[in-house]
C-alpha cells in the first residue's frame, strides 16, 4: 500500500458518495500556544471525524494534544496564549473555526456539548445543581423556571441519581464524586446535543465507579444516537465503549483504527507500547513494562517522528524524516515509517 | 447552621471580655493622675478625692471596677464623667454622626473600589490596570490626614466647591468628600481584593464549563463569576464598617465633624476616663458585632461553609 | 494610614500564606535549573521597574536618615524668628517653618527619626507576633487556642483610639529624652499591630507543619527547636517578609498621624510627623510648611509600599 493521506477512505471503501459530510470533522488542525518560553506545537495536522450513534475514543498521555482539540473545537480554548495556526472544524458540514461568536455560542451545548473531568471544579459551588442545569433551559430555551425544573428532575432520574427531587435543591459539595459526574453529564445533556465530548469523565473516580459512569454513558450514547468523543490516557476504560480509537502523541494523531483491531493488532509502535504497558493477571511476578523516557516538551519536538527517542525500533529515517500517514487496512492509518511491519507483528 | 452561629457567639464572647478589660485596663490603671487639672491650677482637696474615688469605684481593685462598669454598661447607663455629664446622652448625640459618615464613606468605596475591580480584574493587564493600580498604591500611601487637609483646602478653600467643615446635623451631602477621604484607604483595598477574585476567578473551571454551556458573557460574568468573587469583598466590607467608625477620629478632626471621634479624642486628651472608655467600649462592641454578622454573611454567601 | 493592621489584608497575605509555604516546597521542584525560592524571587524582582524604582528611592531615604549631613550643612534646630515662614528661596530650598528653621535641613534630618520609628516598630511587631504564631502554629491545641484568642483580644482594640490611649497615658511617664519618646511610640504600633503578623506566622505554621518534610524530621526525632528553626522559619518568612515591608510604610505613615494628633514624637526630635503637625494652622498662609514633609513622607511611604508589593508578586505561588 503506498502512504497516501487517506481523508476520504472510509467513505470511498464503504462505498458511500463522496459528499456524504460526516457529523463532527476537525480537519488539519494546528493549534501553537505562544508562552513566555517560546513557542509549544500543541497540534500538529490533527484530523478526525465522528458519525451519529458513534464513540471515538481519543486517547493519549497528558501534553499530547487531546484536551486541547476539543476545546478548539468547542470555541473554548484560551486565546492568547492560544492561536489556531490553521486547519478547519465542520459541524454538519458548517465551518466552525470562521463562525461568528454568535453562531458558535449557539451550538454550544445544543449542538454540541462537553463533560469535564473533575466536577468538583467544573461545577460552580455557590450554586444548586438544579439551577445549574435549569439555566440552559431557561436562558436559551426561554422556559419557565416550573417546567424548567421538572426537566431539570427528569434529567437528574435519566443519569441514575436517586431522590433526584431533592438532589436537585443540593449544592455540588454535597455530592460523592460518582454522583456530581452523573450530574455534570445530566446538565450536558440538557439541550439535547448531537454530539458529547467527555473529557477525561472517570479520571477523578474510583475504579468501580468508573465502570457505572462508562455504562451511563454508552446508554445515553446509544439512546439519543449521539456521537461521542471520549478522551483518555486509559486503555482499559475505553475498551468497551469505543467503536473507534485515535492515539495521539506530541499533537499528531499517530494512529486511528477501530477498536477491535486496535486491540487486536497494533499498527504503530507507541500503541503496542501502550498495550504493553497494561498490567495482566498472567504477568504475575514479572516487572511491569514501561516506555522509557518521558513525552517532548511541546517547545522543542524532536525532528522527524516525535516518537523516535522512545522508540525501539527506532532507525535513522524515524530522526529526519517525519513519518506520513499510511493506510494499513480497511479505515485504518497510522503514522510510522515501519508500519507494516508493526501491523504484522514484526 | 444553627451550631454555626452558636458556636461563633461562644467564641465572641471571651474576645469581648478580654477586650472590654484591656480598653479598661489601658484607662484607668496606667500611669498619670486622673484628677489633675480637674480643680483648676491647684491641686484636688483630699475631700474631693475621696469622694471622687467612691463615686467611680477607684478604691477596689482593677476586676471589680471593671466588673461594676460592665454591669451598668449593659444595662445601658455609660455613667458620668467628672463633672457630671452623662456619657450616655452625650454618646447618644454623637454616634449617629459618626454612623451616618462611616456609611457615606462604605457606599463610597465600594461603588467606587466594586467598579474599578472588576473593570481591571476582566480586562487584564494594560494601561487601565496599570493606571489603577499605581493609584491604589497611591491611595494606601496618603495617610489620611494629609488627603483630608488636601482635600479641604483645594475642594473647600481655594476652588469652593465644598464648605471646608461640615455643619452640626451633618446633611448627608455635606459627608460625601469627607467620607471619600475616610474610606480612600479602604477603597484602595476594595479595588485591588475584587481585582484579584475577579482575575484568579476567571480561570476558574466553573467559568470554563458556563462557557461550554452557551451561556451569554453577560451572564458568565454577571451571574457565575461576580457571585464568587464577590464573597472576600462583601466580608471586607462588612468589617470595614466597624473600622470605620473607629478611625474617624482625624476625618472628623479636620471637617470638625462632632461624631464620636471627636468626643473621645477630647476625652483622652482631658483624661476624662469615663467618657473614653465608655466610646472605645462601645466601639469595640459594634466591631465585634459586625464581625459576626460577617461571619453568618460569609456563610449565606458560600453553601461550602455552612456545614462546617 | 491609619491601620497598618490592614496593611496585611490588602496584600492578600493572611488568607493565603499557606499557598506561600507550600509553594516555596516545590519552587525548585518545578523550575529547570534549580534555584531555592529566593534566588527565584531576586530574579524576577530585578527586572521589575517597580522594585527597582522603590529600591532606589529607600536606597536614597535610608542615606539620608543614615548620613544626613550629606544633604545638608544647615543646623535643623537653628532658628530665626525673623525668617519665619519664608517660602522657598536660593539660599533655603524649602524655605523657612513657624520658627525660623530651615524645612530642608529638618525634613532630611527628619528622616531619621521617621525612619528608625518604621523599623523599629516593624521590627518588634514580627519578632513579637511571629514568636507567638510559630508557637501557637507549632503546639496546636490549647496553646494555640489561648494564643489566638489574645491575639483577638488585641486585634479588637481600634488602632487609633488604642493608641491615644496608651500614648497619653505612658507620655507623661516618658520625660523629655528622645529615646523615650521615640521608645513609646515604637512600643504602642507594635503592641496594637502584632495579631497581625501573628496570624500570618500561625497560619504559615500550621501549612509547614502539615508538610512532609517536617513529619520526616519529627518521625527521625528532631527536637522541635530544630524543627522550627530549621524547617519551618525558612518558608514562613515570605509572606512574613512581604508583610513587613509594607507595615514598614504604613507605620511611618501612622507615626505622622500620631504626631499631627500631638501624641507621638515631638520636640526635641524631629520627624515628618512632627513637621506636618506643626504645619496646621499655617496651612492657608505657608502651604510649603506642610508640602516638604508631607511629600517627603508620602514618597518614603510609597516606596516601601511599592517594594513590598513587587516582592508579594515575585514570591506570588500562584505566579509560579
Amino acid at each position: 500500500m503506498s502512504t497516501v493521506d487517506i481523508e476520504g477512505a472510509g467513505e470511498r471503501a464503504g462505498g458511500d458518495l463522496l459528499t456524504t459530510e460526516h457529523l463532527l470533522e476537525v480537519k488539519d488542525l494546528y493549534v501553537e500556544f505562544h508562552t513566555r518560553d517560546g513557542v509549544a506545537k500543541v497540534l500538529n495536522g490533527v484530523s478526525y471525524h465522528l458519525d451519529a450513534g458513534e464513540t471515538l475514543a481519543v486517547l493519549g498521555e497528558s501534553g499530547s494534544g487531546k484536551s486541547v482539540t476539543a476545546q478548539t473545537i468547542m470555541g473554548i480554548l484560551d486565546m492568547p496564549p492560544g492561536v489556531i495556526a490553521g486547519g478547519n472544524v465542520y459541524f454538519h458540514g458548517e465551518e466552525l473555526l470562521s463562525a461568528s461568536a454568535q453562531r458558535r455560542r449557539e451550538l454550544r451545548a445544543s449542538g454540541i456539548a462537553m463533560v469535564f473531568q473533575d466536577a468538583l471544579s467544573a461545577l460552580n459551588p455557590v450554586f444548586t445543581v438544579g439551577f445549574q442545569i435549569e439555566e440552559q433551559l431557561r436562558m436559551r430555551r426561554g422556559m419557565s423556571r416550573r417546567d424548567a425544573r421538572k426537566r431539570a428532575v427528569e434529567l437528574l432520574e435519566l443519569v441514575k441519581i436517586p431522590n433526584a427531587a431533592r438532589r436537585v435543591r443540593q449544592y455540588p459539595h454535597e455530592f460523592s464524586g460518582g454522583m456530581r459526574q452523573r450530574a455534570m453529564i445530566a446538565m450536558s445533556l440538557a439541550l439535547d446535543p448531537e454530539v458529547l465530548i467527555a473529557d477525561e469523565p472517570t479520571t477523578a473516580l474510583d475504579v468501580t465507579v468508573q465502570a457505572q459512569i462508562m455504562d451511563l454513558l454508552k446508554e445515553i450514547q446509544v439512546d439519543r444516537r449521539m456521537g461521542m468523543i471520549l478522551i483518555t490516557h486509559d486503555l482499559g476504560v475505553v475498551a468497551e465503549v469505543a467503536d473507534r480509537i485515535a492515539v495521539m502523541y506530541a499533537g499528531r494523531i499517530v494512529e486511528q483504527a477501530d477498536a477491535a483491531s486496535l486491540y487486536r493488532n497494533p499498527g504503530h509502535p507507541y500503541t503496542l507500547a501502550l498495550l504493553d504497558s497494561l498490567p495482566r493477571l498472567d504477568q504475575r511476578g514479572q516487572t511491569l513494562n514501561t516506555i522509557k523516557g518521558l513525552p517532548p516538551s511541546l517547545l522543542n519536538i524532536p525532528s522527524g517522528c516525535p516518537f523516535n527517542p522512545r522508540c525501539t525500533r527506532a532507525q535513522d529515517v524515524c530522526r529526519t524524516e517525519v513519518p506520513a500517514a499510511v493506510e494499513i487496512g480497511l479505515g485504518r492509518l497510522s503514522r510510522c515509517h515501519f508500519a507494516e511491519e508493526v501491523v504484522s507483528g514484526g | 447552621m444553627g451550631r454555626y452561629i452558636l458556636r461563633r457567639l461562644l467564641q465572641l464572647i471571651p474576645v469581648l471580655i478580654g477586650t472590654t478589660f484591656l480598653i479598661y485596663f489601658l484607662v484607668w490603671s496606667l500611669p498619670g493622675d486622673p484628677f489633675a487639672g480637674k480643680c483648676g491650677d491647684r491641686p484636688c482637696p483630699d475631700a474631693y478625692i475621696n469622694a471622687m474615688r467612691e463615686k467611680f469605684n477607684l478604691n477596689d481593685s482593677i476586676f471589680v471596677q471593671y466588673g461594676k462598669y460592665m454591669l451598668n454598661v449593659l444595662q445601658g447607663n455609660f455613667g458620668e464623667t467628672f463633672n457630671g455629664i452623662q456619657v450616655g446622652e452625650r454618646i447618644a448625640l454623637a454616634f449617629p454622626v459618626t454612623l451616618k459618615l462611616a456609611v457615606v464613606a462604605l457606599v463610597v468605596e465600594a461603588l467606587i473600589g466594586l467598579t474599578a475591580g472588576i473593570l481591571t480584574g476582566l480586562r487584564g493587564r494594560g494601561f487601565l490596570d496599570n493606571l489603577v493600580l499605581v493609584s491604589t498604591l497611591f491611595l494606601i500611601s496618603l495617610p489620611t490626614f494629609v488627603t483630608g487637609f488636601v482635600l479641604q483646602i483645594l475642594l473647600g478653600l481655594e476652588w469652593g466647591i465644598i464648605k471646608p467643615t461640615v455643619q452640626s446635623g451633618a446633611p448627608w451631602s455635606q459627608l460625601i468628600v469627607p467620607g471619600f477621604v475616610l474610606g480612600s484607604l479602604s477603597m484602595a483595598y476594595v479595588t485591588r481584593l475584587t481585582r484579584t477574585a475577579i482575575a484568579e476567578n476567571k480561570r476558574a473551571d466553573y467559568v470554563r464549563t458556563a462557557t461550554a454551556k452557551g451561556l451569554t458573557q453577560r451572564r458568565i460574568v454577571g451571574v457565575h463569576l461576580l457571585r464568587n468573587s464577590a464573597i472576600p469583598v462583601i466580608t471586607f466590607l462588612g468589617t470595614d464598617l466597624g473600622a470605620l467608625m473607629g478611625g474617624a477620629i482625624i476625618t472628623e478632626g479636620i471637617f470638625d465633624i462632632k461624631g464620636i471621634g471627636n468626643l473621645v479624642y477630647r476625652a483622652v486628651l482631658s483624661k476624662e476616663g469615663v467618657m473614653a472608655t465608655g466610646v472605645i467600649t462601645l466601639l469595640v462592641l459594634v466591631y465585634l458585632l459586625m464581625n459576626l454578622i460577617v461571619d453568618l454573611l460569609y456563610a449565606v454567601l458560600d453553601p461550602r461553609i455552612r456545614y462546617d | 494610614m491609619t491601620d497598618p493592621a490592614s496593611a496585611a489584608g490588602g496584600a492578600a497575605v493572611t488568607e493565603h500564606a499557606s499557598d506561600f509555604v507550600s509553594a516555596a516546597e516545590q519552587a525548585s521542584a518545578t523550575s529547570n535549573k534549580p534555584r531555592s525560592l529566593a534566588q527565584d524571587a531576586w530574579y524576577d524582582l530585578r527586572r521589575r521597574p517597580l522594585f527597582v524604582i522603590a529600591g532606589a528611592l529607600i536606597l536614597l531615604i535610608l542615606l539620608m536618615a543614615a548620613f544626613p549631613t550629606l544633604f545638608t550643612s544647615v543646623d535643623p534646630t537653628y532658628a530665626e524668628l525673623s525668617r519665619a515662614r519664608q517660602g522657598p528661596s536660593a539660599d533655603a530650598w524649602f524655605g523657612y517653618d513657624a520658627q525660623g528653621a530651615d524645612i530642608y535641613a529638618r525634613t532630611i534630618h527628619g528622616a531619621r527619626a521617621s525612619v528608625v520609628v518604621g523599623v523599629l516598630a516593624t521590627l518588634l511587631t514580627v519578632l513579637i507576633g511571629g514568636t507567638m504564631g510559630v508557637i501557637a502554629g507549632y503546639a496546636g491545641g490549647w496553646v494555640d487556642g489561648l494564643l489566638s484568642r489574645i491575639a483577638d483580644v488585641f486585634f479588637g482594640l481600634p488602632f487609633v483610639l488604642g493608641a491615644i490611649v496608651i500614648l497619653t497615658s505612658f507620655r507623661a511617664a516618658g520625660g523629655n529624652k528622645p529615646v523615650a519618646i521615640v521608645g513609646i511610640v515604637v512600643f504602642s504600633l507594635a503592641i496594637l499591630s502584632w495579631p497581625v503578623t501573628m496570624r500570618i506566622m500561625r497560619s504559615a505554621a500550621i501549612s509547614a507543619k502539615q508538610q512532609d518534610y517536617v513529619k520526616a524530621a519529627r518521625a527521625l526525632g528532631a527536637k522541635p527547636s530544630r524543627i522550627i528553626l530549621r524547617h519551618m522559619l525558612p518558608n514562613s518568612a515570605a509572606p512574613v517578609l512581604v508583610y513587613a515591608t509594607i507595615a514598614l510604610g504604613s507605620f511611618i505613615g501612622a507615626e505622622a498621624t500620631l504626631s499631627f494628633l500631638g501624641l507621638g514624637l515631638r520636640s526635641p526630635v524631629v520627624s515628618w510627623g512632627v513637621m506636618i503637625s506643626d504645619s496646621g494652622t499655617w496651612i492657608r498662609v505657608a502651604p510649603h510648611l506642610l508640602l516638604f514633609p508631607a511629600g517627603f513622607l508620602v514618597i518614603t511611604v510609597l516606596a516601601f509600599v511599592m517594594l513590598g508589593d513587587a516582592v508579594r508578586e515575585a514570591l506570588d505561588p500562584k505566579m509560579r
